[in-house]
């Protein structure tokens, strides 16, 4: 066989991983989702979801300050519930804290004192934060120790281009780029035969098991494929879209991750318009478009964003914000109970804020995330997920 | 059936070219012994290919210079990265660069924090490269004393509890003396304390950098705790820098040390279950030798362990890609698809964030997602489909029969 009928050979007989968004035969593993959002480079929280009724904000910031819902002009806070607003470009999430759909966590965040950003990021992917030598990242602690029998090993996958630190460790995850690169390529059945064997070999056992999830992935092989929604372009919606493909073909998937990069404002943040507002759209559009595609699966969906820091209260001399401390989460899907601002402010006041200058933080990012561990996956040993850590009363979002 | 070259190429070498497989009985026995001595190997290929590299050989603070732009900073590692992968693929100095590899991720520096990604080239050049057949305690002494460890693990802030407070220097940080015995030296339980950490961190104060921006090593004394310490039960008297020399000179010559270094020695080239009575021998040689890292891998290669572990381990991503290029006497033009690939496998070059490193077992390694991204790769590199490498005709299911098989997952 000479290579160019080989690569025609490949091509038919690859194992391909199509899917259909409602499985039509074979096993259903519907299960409960969780989706993790990071915002690499710390966003700007007061700037996401401002605190307008705060007389400080807008003397902290003269010049990236939003204007207030009661403003003249269409570009102006989302006013949520009297206190806290959406920046303007957050239009396609409104609607859904109005349904009671999405929440926010405010002044949230990882409790180390770190302003460096790989720090920090390490920590809470870790989510063990002040450790560093933790070797697995949380969602990896999740999937290992609930494990279970039934579950194909596409309980915890991340879409992007590299295996993130939330999903490292010895537990069986997927990373893919795209929904198309999920598939092994090549002479399926030489690698079957390659890979024949009962015995209990590591790497053989890794095999048996990705065949018999790739056969799984095979039964539900679709006809033409369509998002039930209109991404926005980028990296992010993107991403999202294959997510959504992902949790309809019903695989198994219980915890997803996905970033966002682009935070890092120190200098041209912006107001209404500018460095921030351009990386929100993404964020909000993807958001919202997923939220729709996923059509009546969002019940069975929670979506947890996050950052590793915030920026300073009190814009700096470029227009920008520094490195800070506390931020904003926000959590949606069809359980969460939103339209409501979680967590307890602590005020913008110079005493009021960490280290003089950043926004404080009252509730840990754990405590969010062990809600939703225990609440929606239904995991009962926390301590295995966030060790060393007292979650305290949960929030009460689910 | 006992394959001696096979086995040899796997753990010495990135596992062997095509050509190397014909070397037998004392061919055999004098490479594994010639590879203990890699100044006496010719290397004229690489080391032609990597003299086009000019920023390989700069220091953090020339790179700084010869590259003011933060971005055109990137140059460093980009090159560091491409030497990296043309060692490993075509030095014939194989243990060598195992080796490198090896001590780098025992000391490992986190490329991506801050400084650190004008720091590496020149930090596996200066302090791993230099050392890595020579005694332990001189891989210590050159990381101790090198920007990119002070800047990665923050001694370079730690100040004396008696120093104001001033910018990012507010005490003492005990991040690098913590590592330096837990990771570095003793292991984790190798007998210190918590108060034997912060006497550690005291008489590391003042080993510092001016800053990101001039990452040069100084001792500076006015930020050192210049008082007397209590170190593993033994009292260090005021002396400076002296200080921190005599800690590392006592923690090197530490029976934990022996143990900890031995049993990773041991753990890389033999088994994930490294024996315990091999352990043993290996931390006599090291007691003995003054850590003499050369005797420790001749008393591993000479023993009954080793010879009978073969295909015991399973191969890292790294270990795994460089392999199969190697035994299909690839040409790689462009290693971007590489490091795309190490990174998928969850594991690119130079980003291991923690100060452990990478592990060293195959169960961190193998699993279906990562099982696939590997034949993934020899397929796209059977059909001739990895962009940026060439292979020279062989039919792709003769190397999908080969690099594809279970058995080649091993070494």
């Amino acid at each position: 066989m000479d290579r160019r009928t080989f690569v025609k050979g490949v091509g038919a007989s690859a194992i391909t991983l199509g899917f259909a968004p409602h499985s039509l035969f074979g096993q259903s593993s519907r299960r409960k989702v969780f989706v993790s959002v990071f915002q690499r480079g710390a966003v700007d929280g007061l700037n996401m979801v401002i605190p307008f009724k705060e007389f400080e904000y807008r003397r902290l910031r003269p010049t990236i300050a939003i204007p207030d819902p009661s403003s003249v002009g269409e570009e102006r806070i989302l006013d949520l519930d009297g206190f806290f607003g959406f920046h303007p470009v957050m239009a396609p999430l409104k609607p859904l804290f109005d349904d009671g759909r999405l929440g926010v966590v405010h002044a949230a965040g990882s409790p180390a004192p770190t302003r460096s950003h790989f720090e920090a990021q390490d920590y809470m992917e870790s989510a063990t934060p002040g450790v560093k030598r933790t070797t697995a990242g949380w969602m990896n602690r999740y999937v290992e120790s609930t494990a279970d029998a039934e579950a194909m090993p596409f309980r915890g996958m991340s879409i992007g281009r590299s295996l993130p630190r939330s999903l490292a460790g010895r537990a069986a995850t997927f990373t893919i780029g795209s929904v198309a690169e999920a598939r092994l390529n090549g002479p399926a059945e030489l690698y079957r035969q390659l890979y024949a064997g009962e015995s209990d070999d590591i790497v053989l056992r890794a095999a048996r098991e990705m065949f018999s999830s790739l056969d799984f992935l095979e039964g539900k092989r679709p006809g033409r494929y369509a998002p039930e929604a209109d991404y926005p372009p980028g990296r992010f919606p993107t991403s999202l879209r294959e997510l959504a493909k992902l949790i309809k073909a019903d695989i198994g998937l219980e915890t997803a991750f996905v970033d966002i990069g682009g935070w890092d404002h120190h200098a041209g943040e912006g107001s209404t318009r500018g460095a921030l507002a351009n990386r929100l759209r993404e964020f909000s559009g993807g958001l919202r478009a997923f939220y729709d595609d996923l059509g009546d699966r969002i019940e069975d969906v929670v979506i947890v964003t996050m950052s590793e820091f915030g920026r300073t209260a009190k814009e700096n001399g470029n227009g920008g914000t520094d490195h800070g401390h506390g931020h904003a989460m926000l959590v949606l899907g069809g359980p969460v109970r939103g339209g409501q601002v979680y967590g307890r402010w602590p005020g913008l006041e110079r005493e009021q804020l960490y280290e003089e200058r950043d926004l404080a933080i009252t509730t840990d990012f754990r405590t969010v995330l062990g809600e939703v561990v225990t609440r929606h996956l239904g995991a009962r040993d926390l301590d295995a997920i966030f060790p060393d850590f007292d979650m305290g009363e949960p929030l009460g979002f689910l | 059936m006992k394959n001696a070259t096979l086995h040899a190429f796997n753990r010495l070498a990135f596992g062997p070219r095509p050509k190397d497989l014909g070397l037998e009985g004392r061919e055999l026995e004098a490479y594994i012994e010639g590879q203990l001595y890699p100044s006496e190997i010719g290397d004229r290929a690489v080391e032609e290919e990597l003299s086009a590299l000019d920023a390989l050989n700069l220091s953090g603070l020339e790179l700084i210079r010869k590259y003011p732009d933060r971005r055109d900073q990137r140059i460093g590692l980009e090159q560091l990265t491409r030497a990296k992968l043309t060692r490993a693929l075509a030095s014939e100095r194989q243990l060598n660069e195992v080796m490198v590899d090896f001590w780098y991720n025992h000391f490992n520096v986190f490329a991506g924090k801050g400084a650190c990604r004008v720091l590496v080239p020149s930090y596996e050049r200066v302090a791993i490269r230099p050392y890595v057949f020579g005694k332990f305690r001189e891989l210590v002494f050159a990381t101790a004393k090198h920007p990119a460890m002070l800047f990665y693990l923050d001694n370079w802030l730690s100040v004396s509890g008696r120093v104001p407070a001033r910018g990012r220097r507010r005490g003492l940080n005990e991040n690098y003396a913590r590592e330096l015995m837990e990771l570095h030296t003793l292991g984790v339980d190798g007998g210190y304390t918590q108060q034997d950490v912060v006497e550690v961190a005291r008489a590391f104060t003042g080993w510092t950098i001016e800053g990101p921006r001039r990452p040069t090593f100084f001792f500076a004394p006015p930020l050192h705790d210049n008082e007397s310490k209590l170190i593993l039960g033994r009292e260090i008297t005021a002396g400076g820098m002296r200080e921190g020399e005599q800690v590392i000179e006592m923690l090197c010559s530490h029976p934990s040390t022996a143990r900890f270094i031995s049993t990773k020695l041991v753990r890389r080239f033999v088994s994930d279950d490294p024996p315990p009575a091999l352990v043993d021998r290996v931390a006599r040689t090291f007691a003995r030798s003054d850590g003499d890292i050369r005797d420790m891998l001749k008393t591993i290669f000479g023993s009954e362990e080793f010879v009978a572990s073969e295909q015991r381990k399973v191969k890292t991503p790294f270990e795994f890609l460089i392999s199969a290029l190697r035994a299909a006497d690839a040409r790689v033009e462009n290693p971007g698809i590489l490091a795309r690939f190490l990174g998928r496998l969850g594991q690119p070059l130079y980003a291991a964030i923690p100060p452990t490193g990478y592990p060293d077992t195959g169960a961190d390694w193998m699993s279906p997602g990562t099982l696939m991204t590997r034949l993934n790769f020899v397929t796209q590199m059977a059909v001739g489909r990895l962009p940026g490498v060439t292979i020279p005709g062989r039919e792709a299911e003769s190397i999908i029969r080969t690099l594809g098989a279970p058995e080649f997952q091993r070494r």
